[in-house]
């Protein structure tokens, strides 16, 4: 047994690491901040003034925190089915066709609460049905999912550039984007829980949406310790062979585990075009389905860490968009270098520390704790 | 301008465009076929692409500019090395997270060193790889269609040009005809058995992702420096990404690869020439077909509509010694 593999306490492995690992990856951030003479932390402290000083700030953050909450655990439910789907982005983006629509129909004659639940439910069924065909070629062809949703990102992207631009476009005018929602087809924001508090949401577009992502958030900790799907989905994640000997078809417990990851990557969409724009825009999704990634890496993909890990992204998307703004020289680039940092940390280098914390926590030399 | 002129043309910015394509592609074939799957192809490449333009507008020396952006793609390859090899840590995300502090970091720095929007300044000819005029190419330009051809199409290419396409049958000896090669491609398909051999699996597996690093070093530099005068944001625009699906559509072999990118090159190329001409019989082609085509093409052939593409059968596994 290598150094690796020794068991740690679970408040290591799910406290302490990852605080270590998002710890360098601010820690370099930092770096980069100084490498372009700026202050650190001066700059730490407009971003948290910036996303957690005001009612306005808090509610951007939320917005923001919505987006990777949906993304995160459309990551998530397929990481525990084993399978990467990366395609989060282009299901998000065919997602939004699914809202809009329906909110450029539906929004027209009925109010907002009438509009929504159908809207919901068009965006995650645009979202899974652009995960359809990667989850299909993965079940049965055996292809891989990583680069089956890479491909299907830029397929969505080119298809609805090409839908937005010819189809979709206002005639004469000149941005690729819908006409505005009617009111039935716009979520309302969330202004009372600020004004409980004597804080007042301003501009900020902290809609109803959050409430869904919350609801899937508890519905997908349902899924997956709850039922028998959940355990179907785990044990195919953990052993495939085994699962299958159990009897638990393979095919299809990874096509529904794709569809519903890309039903949830779909709702995302609900927040930024029915809740903050009304509208439909080219490259809404702007990223939230790579950070879906990050999300629910850092989440160890359970919903109560995916939702504070998302607040935590929030909270440097809006941060970063202060520090641009009070610090010109530290660009929004610099959330993207942020971001870049924790997937790193966080993700691709979890386990960076693991072998000093278990020679910390077991107090012997690795060698001798081997048996055989 | 009569067709077989038109045609030319379009073949000849096929070849511009097939560039970055097979340098990324040859950098993602020796990695993958170590077992390393590198989707920060994209990233390796936008960073080199700025660190040629940066250099280059401060040194002048295209040259300098070159080995600029090879070291840090490398740099960056070796990023994904530790994470992937030593760290044990999962390549996809490790790839994810280079692109995306590629892509952050290039306008960043940019923005404060040049103050043009992420962009670096204008670059003279000086500072550029200039096309280079074949020997003989003016005197038989006359001659109809292969002194034509010679002149418009095989000549007047930058040096990274007939470098890219003389990396592939190098790539070729180098993976089919060396000692290194067989290695490389029996740590993708079984590194336990190249570690019963003796052999550093980790080593190799290393060797791979800095040729890989070199080669995305080249495909930015010839972005920058070549085929534009200058770093712009993100000017790789998914190039990386073409080039994974070039390197999949090829099946991991380098000939294949080669044609995978001038295919690929020449949707581009077909896609830049048709926007806003109308086509005999259909009509205006949406220029979204043309960049969409080359991910299809590639989920058909996943499908096995076009044989079947097998990767690395250890890809993406780091290797953990038994004890």
């Amino acid at each position: 047994m290598s150094a690796a593999s020794v068991p740690l306490p679970r408040w290591v492995t799910f406290g302490l690491m990852p605080a270590l690992n998002l710890a360098v990856a601010f820690l370099i951030s930092g770096l980069v901040v100084a490498f372009i003479g700026e202050s650190p932390l001066e700059a730490v402290e407009v971003l948290l003034t910036g996303a957690l000083g005001s009612g306005e700030g808090i509610g951007y953050t939320l917005f923001y925190a919505t987006n990777f909450i949906f993304t995160g655990l459309a990551v998530a439910v397929a990481f525990h089915c084993g399978l990467f789907n990366i395609g989060g982005e282009g299901q998000a983006y065919l997602g939004g066709l699914g809202a809009a629509l329906v909110a450029l129909s539906l929004g027209e004659v009925l109010p907002w609460y009438a509009t929504m639940p159908v809207a919901v439910l068009a965006a995650a069924l645009f979202g899974a049905a652009w995960a359809l065909i990667p989850a299909w070629l993965q079940a049965s062809r055996g292809s891989h999912i990583v680069i089956t949703t890479i491909m299907f990102n830029f397929i969505g992207a080119a298809l609805m550039v090409y839908l937005l631009v010819n189809i979709l476009k206002v005639p004469g005018a000149m941005a690729p984007e819908t006409r505005t929602f009617a009111e039935g087809g716009q979520l309302p924001k969330l202004a009372f829980p600020f004004e409980l508090f004597g804080a007042r949401l301003g501009a900020a577009p902290f809609n109803v949406s959050f409430v869904i992502a919350l609801l899937m958030a508890v519905l997908v900790w349902l899924l997956i310790w709850r039922t028998r799907l959940g355990y179907e989905i785990r044990a195919t994640g953990t052993n495939p062979t085994a699962a299958i000997y159990a009897g638990i078809p393979y095919r299809r417990t990874v096509i529904v585990t794709m569809l519903i990851s890309g039903g949830l990557a779909g709702m995302m969409a609900l927040n930024p075009v029915m809740g903050a724009s009304a509208r439909l825009q080219v490259e809404f999704v702007g990223g939230a389905g790579f950070v879906g990634i990050a999300v629910a890496l850092m989440g160890r993909s359970h919903p109560l860490g995916i939702v504070f890990a998302a607040i935590l992204f929030g909270v440097l998307y809006q941060g970063g968009a202060e520090l641009s703004f009070w610090i010109p020289s530290i660009t929004r680039d610099m959330i993207v270098v942020i971001q870049g940092l924790v997937i790193l940390f966080a993700g691709a280098l979890e386990n960076m520390f693991r072998p000093a914390l278990a020679r910390l926590f077991w107090r012997v030399p690795t060698a001798s704790s081997v048996k055989a | 301008m009569d067709l077989f002129t038109a045609a030319v043309l379009v073949l000849d910015s096929t070849v511009r465009l097939t560039i970055p394509l097979l340098f990324a592609a040859l950098a993602g074939l020796f990695s993958e076929r170590a077992g390393v799957f590198d989707i920060g192809l994209e990233g390796k490449m936008l960073a080199g692409a700025f660190a040629a333009g940066s250099i280059a507008i401060v040194t002048g020396s295209p040259y300098l500019a070159l080995v600029g952006a090879i070291l840090v793609s490398v740099a960056l390859s070796l990023v994904h090395g530790f994470a992937s090899i030593t760290a044990k840590g999962n390549q996809i995300v490790s790839g994810v997270a280079i692109n995306f502090v590629a892509a952050g970091l290039t306008v960043l720095l940019g923005q404060n060193w040049f103050s043009q929007g992420g962009r670096t300044p204008q670059l003279p000819n000086t500072a550029r790889f200039n096309p280079i005029e074949l020997p003989g190419a003016a005197a038989v330009r006359d001659v109809p269609v292969v002194g034509y051809l010679y002149a418009e199409l095989i000549s007047g290419h930058s040096i990274l040009v007939y470098l890219a396409f003389l990396a592939v049958p190098f790539s070729w000896w180098a993976l089919y005809r060396t000692r290194f090669g067989l290695r490389l491609r029996a740590v993708g398909e079984n590194p336990g058995a190249v570690d019963t051999a003796g052999i550093s699996v980790e080593w190799l597996r290393y060797r791979a992702v800095i040729v890989a690093g070199i080669f995305c070093g080249l495909s930015g530099a010839y972005l920058a420096i070549a085929q534009s005068a200058g770093f712009i944001k993100d000017m790789t625009a998914g190039k990386g990404y073409i080039a994974l699906a070039a390197l999949i559509f090829a099946k991991w072999k380098p000939v294949p690869v080669m044609f995978a990118c001038l295919l690929f090159g020449f949707l581009d190329a077909v896609a830049i020439r048709l926007q806003g001409t109308p086509v005999p019989l259909v009509g205006e082609v949406p220029v979204q077909i043309f960049q969409a085509l080359p991910y299809i093409l590639t989920c058909i052939l996943l499908a096995g509509f076009i044989g079947t593409a097998i990767p690395p059968k250890a890809g993406g596994v780091p290797y953990t010694k038994e004890r």
